[in-house]
C-alpha cells in the first residue's frame, strides 16, 4: 500500500499496465516530455522512451483514429485527451468507429483502446475546461465508461480498462486529483467493472453520485446524520456497466433516492438511473426520486459554484426526499 | 526582411514591397505594443495573487498582433483565439473593459461566463472566442462568404497559432475559402510551441504557410517581430481579399516568450537559454532601436511612456476589481432569447435554494 493522490495513482496504474505488456502505450498531447498538463503520465517517457509514450501533433481525431489502427493491429492504446472538452474533433472516431468496430465486423476487430480524460469542473475552467460529459458515451452502444473517485479505483478501474478488451472511457475527475489522497495496493490491483462502491451505509435514503461527486455526497450523509437521517452513498464506479443489482438492493432497503451528477439535468445519467428505479424498483420507493446535477446552461465561469452541486444542496434534496414520504 | 511569398503554383517568391508607415503611426504602433506587454506582465503577477483566475501571455507576439489589427478596418471582423490581448487593444478595447471580462464582474459584456482572454465585444467586430483550437478557422471563411453575397467588401481575419495547422478546421477552413475565394487572412502566430510541442514536431512541413499551396491560396511567411514586415503582409492580403483576389494564409514567426499559460511550467521542456536566444529578437526592443536611430524617440519619452502606461493599467484593474460581482440569477439568461420551461423551473429552484447558502458563488 501506499499513500497517493489521485493523479499519482492514475500515474502508478499507467506505470504499471505499461511494465506488465509490452504492446500498451500512450498517446496524445504534451504526454511525453513535459508530463502531461496535469502531470499523469510523468516518468513515462523517460522509462519507456518515445517509442511507447507519444507526443502527437495537435488532432484529437488523429489521435484516436490512430489508437484505433494500433489496436486494429494488435496493440494496447491508451490515447490521452487533454480535457474531455476537446474530444469532440473526435467525437466521429470515437461513436462511428471505435465503438462499432467489433460490432460492425462480427468480432471480427475488436478496439483494444483505453481513452483517458479529465472531465468536470470546480476548477475555475470555464466552459471548456469543466464539462461532464459522461452521457454522450453511455449512451454510445460499444463504449463502457469508467469513473473513478478515489485514488485506489483510479488505479484499480484503469488496470481493469487496460485489460478490458473493449474499448473504455476513463474519465478522471480532475477537481480531486490532488485533492484527495488514499492508500493505493501496489503491484496488479484491478477493480472489477460493474461493482458499485458502498462509500456508507444508511436506512432511509440512498445517495447516488460518481467521479467528483461522491465526497459531497458523503459530506451531505454526514450532516444528516447529525440531523437523525441515515444516508446510504453508492459510488457507481462504472456507468457502463451499471451495477444494477447493487442499486436496486440498496433502494429496496431505504425506499428513496438522490441521483447527484455536475452534469446538466437534462438527459444526463440521472435520467437513466431514474428509469432503471422506475422500472425496477417502484413498489420499493416510498418518496420521488429526486436529482441535484448541474443546471441545463452551458457550464459557467464566475458563477461555477452556483452550478455545482455540493454538500448543502444534496442534502438539501435529500431531507425533502424523507419528509416526502 | 518582410517575407517571402509563396505562390500556390509553386517557386516562392520574395515580396520587397514596405509599407509605408509614418513616424506617427510607428509611434502610435510602438505605444500599443508596450500596453500590451504592461497589460501581459501585469495580469501574469495579478494571477500568482489570486486576482484574476487565468492568464495566457503573448510576450513576444505583440508585432504580428499590432501590426495586424493596424492593418485593418473597424468594420472587418476579427476571428481570434485566446492570446490576442494587443488585437483586442489596437482595436479599441478600453482596459477596464478587458479588466471587467478577465474578472468576470457584473460590467463583463460576456456576463463572466468565461474564461479569461475569451473576449467577445460585437461593437468592434471581435467575435467570441473559445478554448478548443481550430474551430474560429471555419467560421472566418463563412463570415467571408456571408460578407462576400453582401458585396460589403470587409474581410474577416483569424487568429491561431502553429499547433491550429493540425487540426480538423485549418484544412476544413482553408479548403472552403480557397474553394469560394473568400475575403478572408488567416493569420498563423508561429509561436513555436502548443504547449510543451515544438514547432518541428507539429508538422514534417518546412513552413507552415506552404500548407496554403495545398488548398490553393498564397502563404506568406513574414518576420512576426518586424511590426513593418507584419503590417505590410497583413496589408497586401487584405488589399488583395477586398478586391476579389481571395484568401491569403500569413505565417508570423515569432516566440512565445512566456509560459503556454498561467498553469504551465515551460523549463519541463524547453531551457532559459533558448528563450534568452529568441528574446534577443524581442519586437519591442526592435523597434524602439528603429525609433530611436531615426530620432523620433529617445529614452526619457521611453521611460514616461512606460511609467504612464503602468499607472494607467493599475487604475483600469482596481476599477474593475472595485465592480459588484455577477448577478447569481443570471445564470440562467442566454442560454436560449426565451428561456424553456425546463429552465425556469430550474431558475425558481434556484431561488429557493439561495436562502440556504449553498448555492452562493
Ligand atoms: C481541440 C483542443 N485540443 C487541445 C486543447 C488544449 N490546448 C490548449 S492550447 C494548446 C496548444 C495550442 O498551440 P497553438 O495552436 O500553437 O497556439 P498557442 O497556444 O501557441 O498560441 C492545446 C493543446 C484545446 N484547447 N483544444
Ligand atoms: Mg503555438
Amino acid at each position: 500500500m501506499t499513500e497517493l493522490t489521485l493523479v499519482q495513482a492514475v500515474n502508478r496504474g499507467l506505470h504499471e499496465a505499461m511494465r506488465q505488456d509490452p504492446e500498451v502505450l500512450v498517446l496524445g498531447e504534451d504526454v511525453g516530455v513535459n508530463g502531461g498538463v496535469f502531470r499523469a503520465t510523468e516518468g513515462l517517457y523517460k522509462e519507456f522512451g518515445a517509442d511507447r509514450v507519444i507526443d502527437t501533433p495537435l488532432s484529437e481525431t488523429g489521435i484516436i483514429g490512430a489508437a484505433i489502427g494500433m489496436a486494429l493491429y494488435g496493440l494496447k492504446p491508451i490515447a490521452e485527451i487533454q480535457f474531455l472538452d476537446f474530444i469532440y474533433p473526435a467525437f466521429d472516431q470515437i461513436v462511428s468507429e471505435l465503438a462499432k468496430f467489433r460490432y460492425r465486423s462480427g468480432g471480427q476487430y475488436p478496439c483494444h483502446v483505453v481513452v483517458r480524460a479529465p472531465y468536470g469542473g470546480g476548477v475555475k475552467g470555464g466552459l471548456y475546461h469543466s464539462q461532464s460529459t459522461e452521457a454522450y458515451f453511455a449512451h454510445t452502444a460499444g463504449l463502457k465508461v469508467a469513473i473513478p473517485s478515489t485514488p485506489a479505483d483510479a488505479k484499480g478501474l484503469l488496470l481493469t480498462a487496460v485489460h478490458d478488451p473493449d474499448p473504455v472511457i476513463f474519465l478522471e475527475p480532475k477537481r480531486i486529483y490532488r485533492a484527495v489522497t488514499g492508500e493505493v495496493p501496489d503491484g496488479d490491483h484491478r477493480v472489477p467493472f460493474g461493482q458499485a462502491r458502498l462509500v456508507r451505509e444508511g436506512n432511509d435514503v440512498t445517495l447516488f453520485a460518481y467521479g467528483a461527486m461522491v465526497g459531497p455526497a458523503a459530506e451531505a450523509a454526514e450532516a444528516l446524520a447529525a440531523e437523525g437521517i441515515s444516508a446510504e452513498v453508492l459510488d457507481l464506479r462504472t456507468l457502463v456497466p451499471l451495477d444494477e443489482r447493487a442499486i436496486l438492493a440498496s433502494v429496496e432497503k431505504t425506499g428513496r433516492a438522490v441521483i447527484v451528477h455536475e452534469a446538466a439535468r437534462t438527459c444526463g445519467f440521472g435520467a437513466e438511473l431514474s428509469a432503471v428505479l422506475a422500472e425496477k424498483a417502484f413498489y420499493s420507493l416510498r418518496a420521488p426520486v429526486a436529482r441535484v446535477t448541474g443546471y441545463d446552461t452551458p457550464f459557467p465561469y464566475a458563477l461555477e459554484q452556483a452550478y455545482l452541486p455540493n454538500g448543502e444542496t444534496i442534502a438539501h434534496a435529500a431531507r425533502t426526499t424523507v419528509r416526502a414520504g | 526582411m518582410t517575407g517571402a511569398i509563396a505562390d500556390p503554383s509553386g517557386p516562392t517568391v520574395e515580396s520587397t514591397e514596405v509599407a509605408d508607415l509614418t513616424p506617427e503611426r510607428l509611434r502610435d504602433a510602438y505605444r500599443w505594443m508596450v500596453l500590451s506587454r504592461t497589460v501581459d506582465e501585469r495580469c501574469l503577477s495579478l494571477q500568482r495573487q489570486g486576482r484574476i483566475g487565468f492568464y495566457a501571455p503573448l510576450a513576444g507576439q505583440e508585432a504580428a498582433q499590432v501590426g495586424t489589427a493596424l492593418a485593418l478596418k473597424p468594420e472587418d471582423w476579427i476571428f481570434p483565439a485566446y492570446r490576442e490581448v494587443a488585437v483586442a487593444l489596437v482595436r479599441g478595447t478600453p482596459l477596464g473593459r478587458v479588466f471587467d471580462q478577465m474578472i468576470g464582474n457584473a460590467f463583463d459584456t460576456s456576463k463572466g461566463r468565461q474564461m479569461p482572454n475569451h473576449f467577445a465585444w460585437r461593437d468592434q467586430h471581435y467575435v467570441s472566442a473559445s478554448s478548443p483550437i481550430g474551430t474560429q478557422i471555419t467560421q472566418a471563411v463563412g463570415a467571408a462568404m456571408a460578407a462576400q453575397r453582401r458585396r460589403d467588401g470587409i474581410v474577416t481575419v483569424t487568429f491561431f497559432g502553429d499547433g491550429a495547422t493540425s487540426s480538423n478546421d485549418f484544412h476544413a477552413g482553408l479548403n472552403l475559402a480557397g474553394v469560394f475565394q473568400t475575403p478572408t487572412v488567416f493569420v498563423c502566430q508561429n509561436n513555436q510551441w502548443a504547449i510543451s510541442l515544438p514547432r518541428e514536431q507539429q508538422t514534417r512541413s518546412a513552413t507552415l504557410a506552404e500548407k496554403g499551396s495545398a488548398y490553393g491560396i498564397p502563404g506568406v511567411v513574414v518576420d512576426g517581430n518586424n511590426l513593418r514586415a507584419v503590417y505590410t503582409a497583413v496589408s497586401e492580403a487584405r488589399r488583395r481579399a477586398v478586391s476579389g483576389g481571395g484568401p491569403t494564409l500569413i505565417e508570423a514567426l515569432v516566440y512565445r516568450f512566456g509560459p503556454h499559460s498561467t498553469s504551465d511550467d515551460p523549463r519541463r521542456y524547453r531551457t532559459d537559454q533558448q528563450v534568452a536566444a529568441a528574446k534577443e529578437r524581442d519586437p519591442i526592443a526592435l523597434l524602439r532601436a528603429e525609433l530611436i536611430e531615426s530620432g523620433d524617440w529617445d529614452a526619457a519619452r521611453d521611460a514616461q511612456l512606460l511609467e504612464r502606461l503602468r499607472a494607467e493599467v493599475a487604475t483600469a484593474f482596481e476599477a474593475s476589481e472595485a465592480a459588484p460581482p455577477v448577478d447569481p440569477a443570471s445564470l440562467f439568461d442566454d442560454v436560449f432569447l426565451t428561456p424553456t420551461p425546463r429552465l425556469e423551473e430550474e431558475r425558481r429552484e434556484f431561488a429557493e435554494r439561495e436562502p440556504m447558502g449553498g448555492p452562493r458563488p
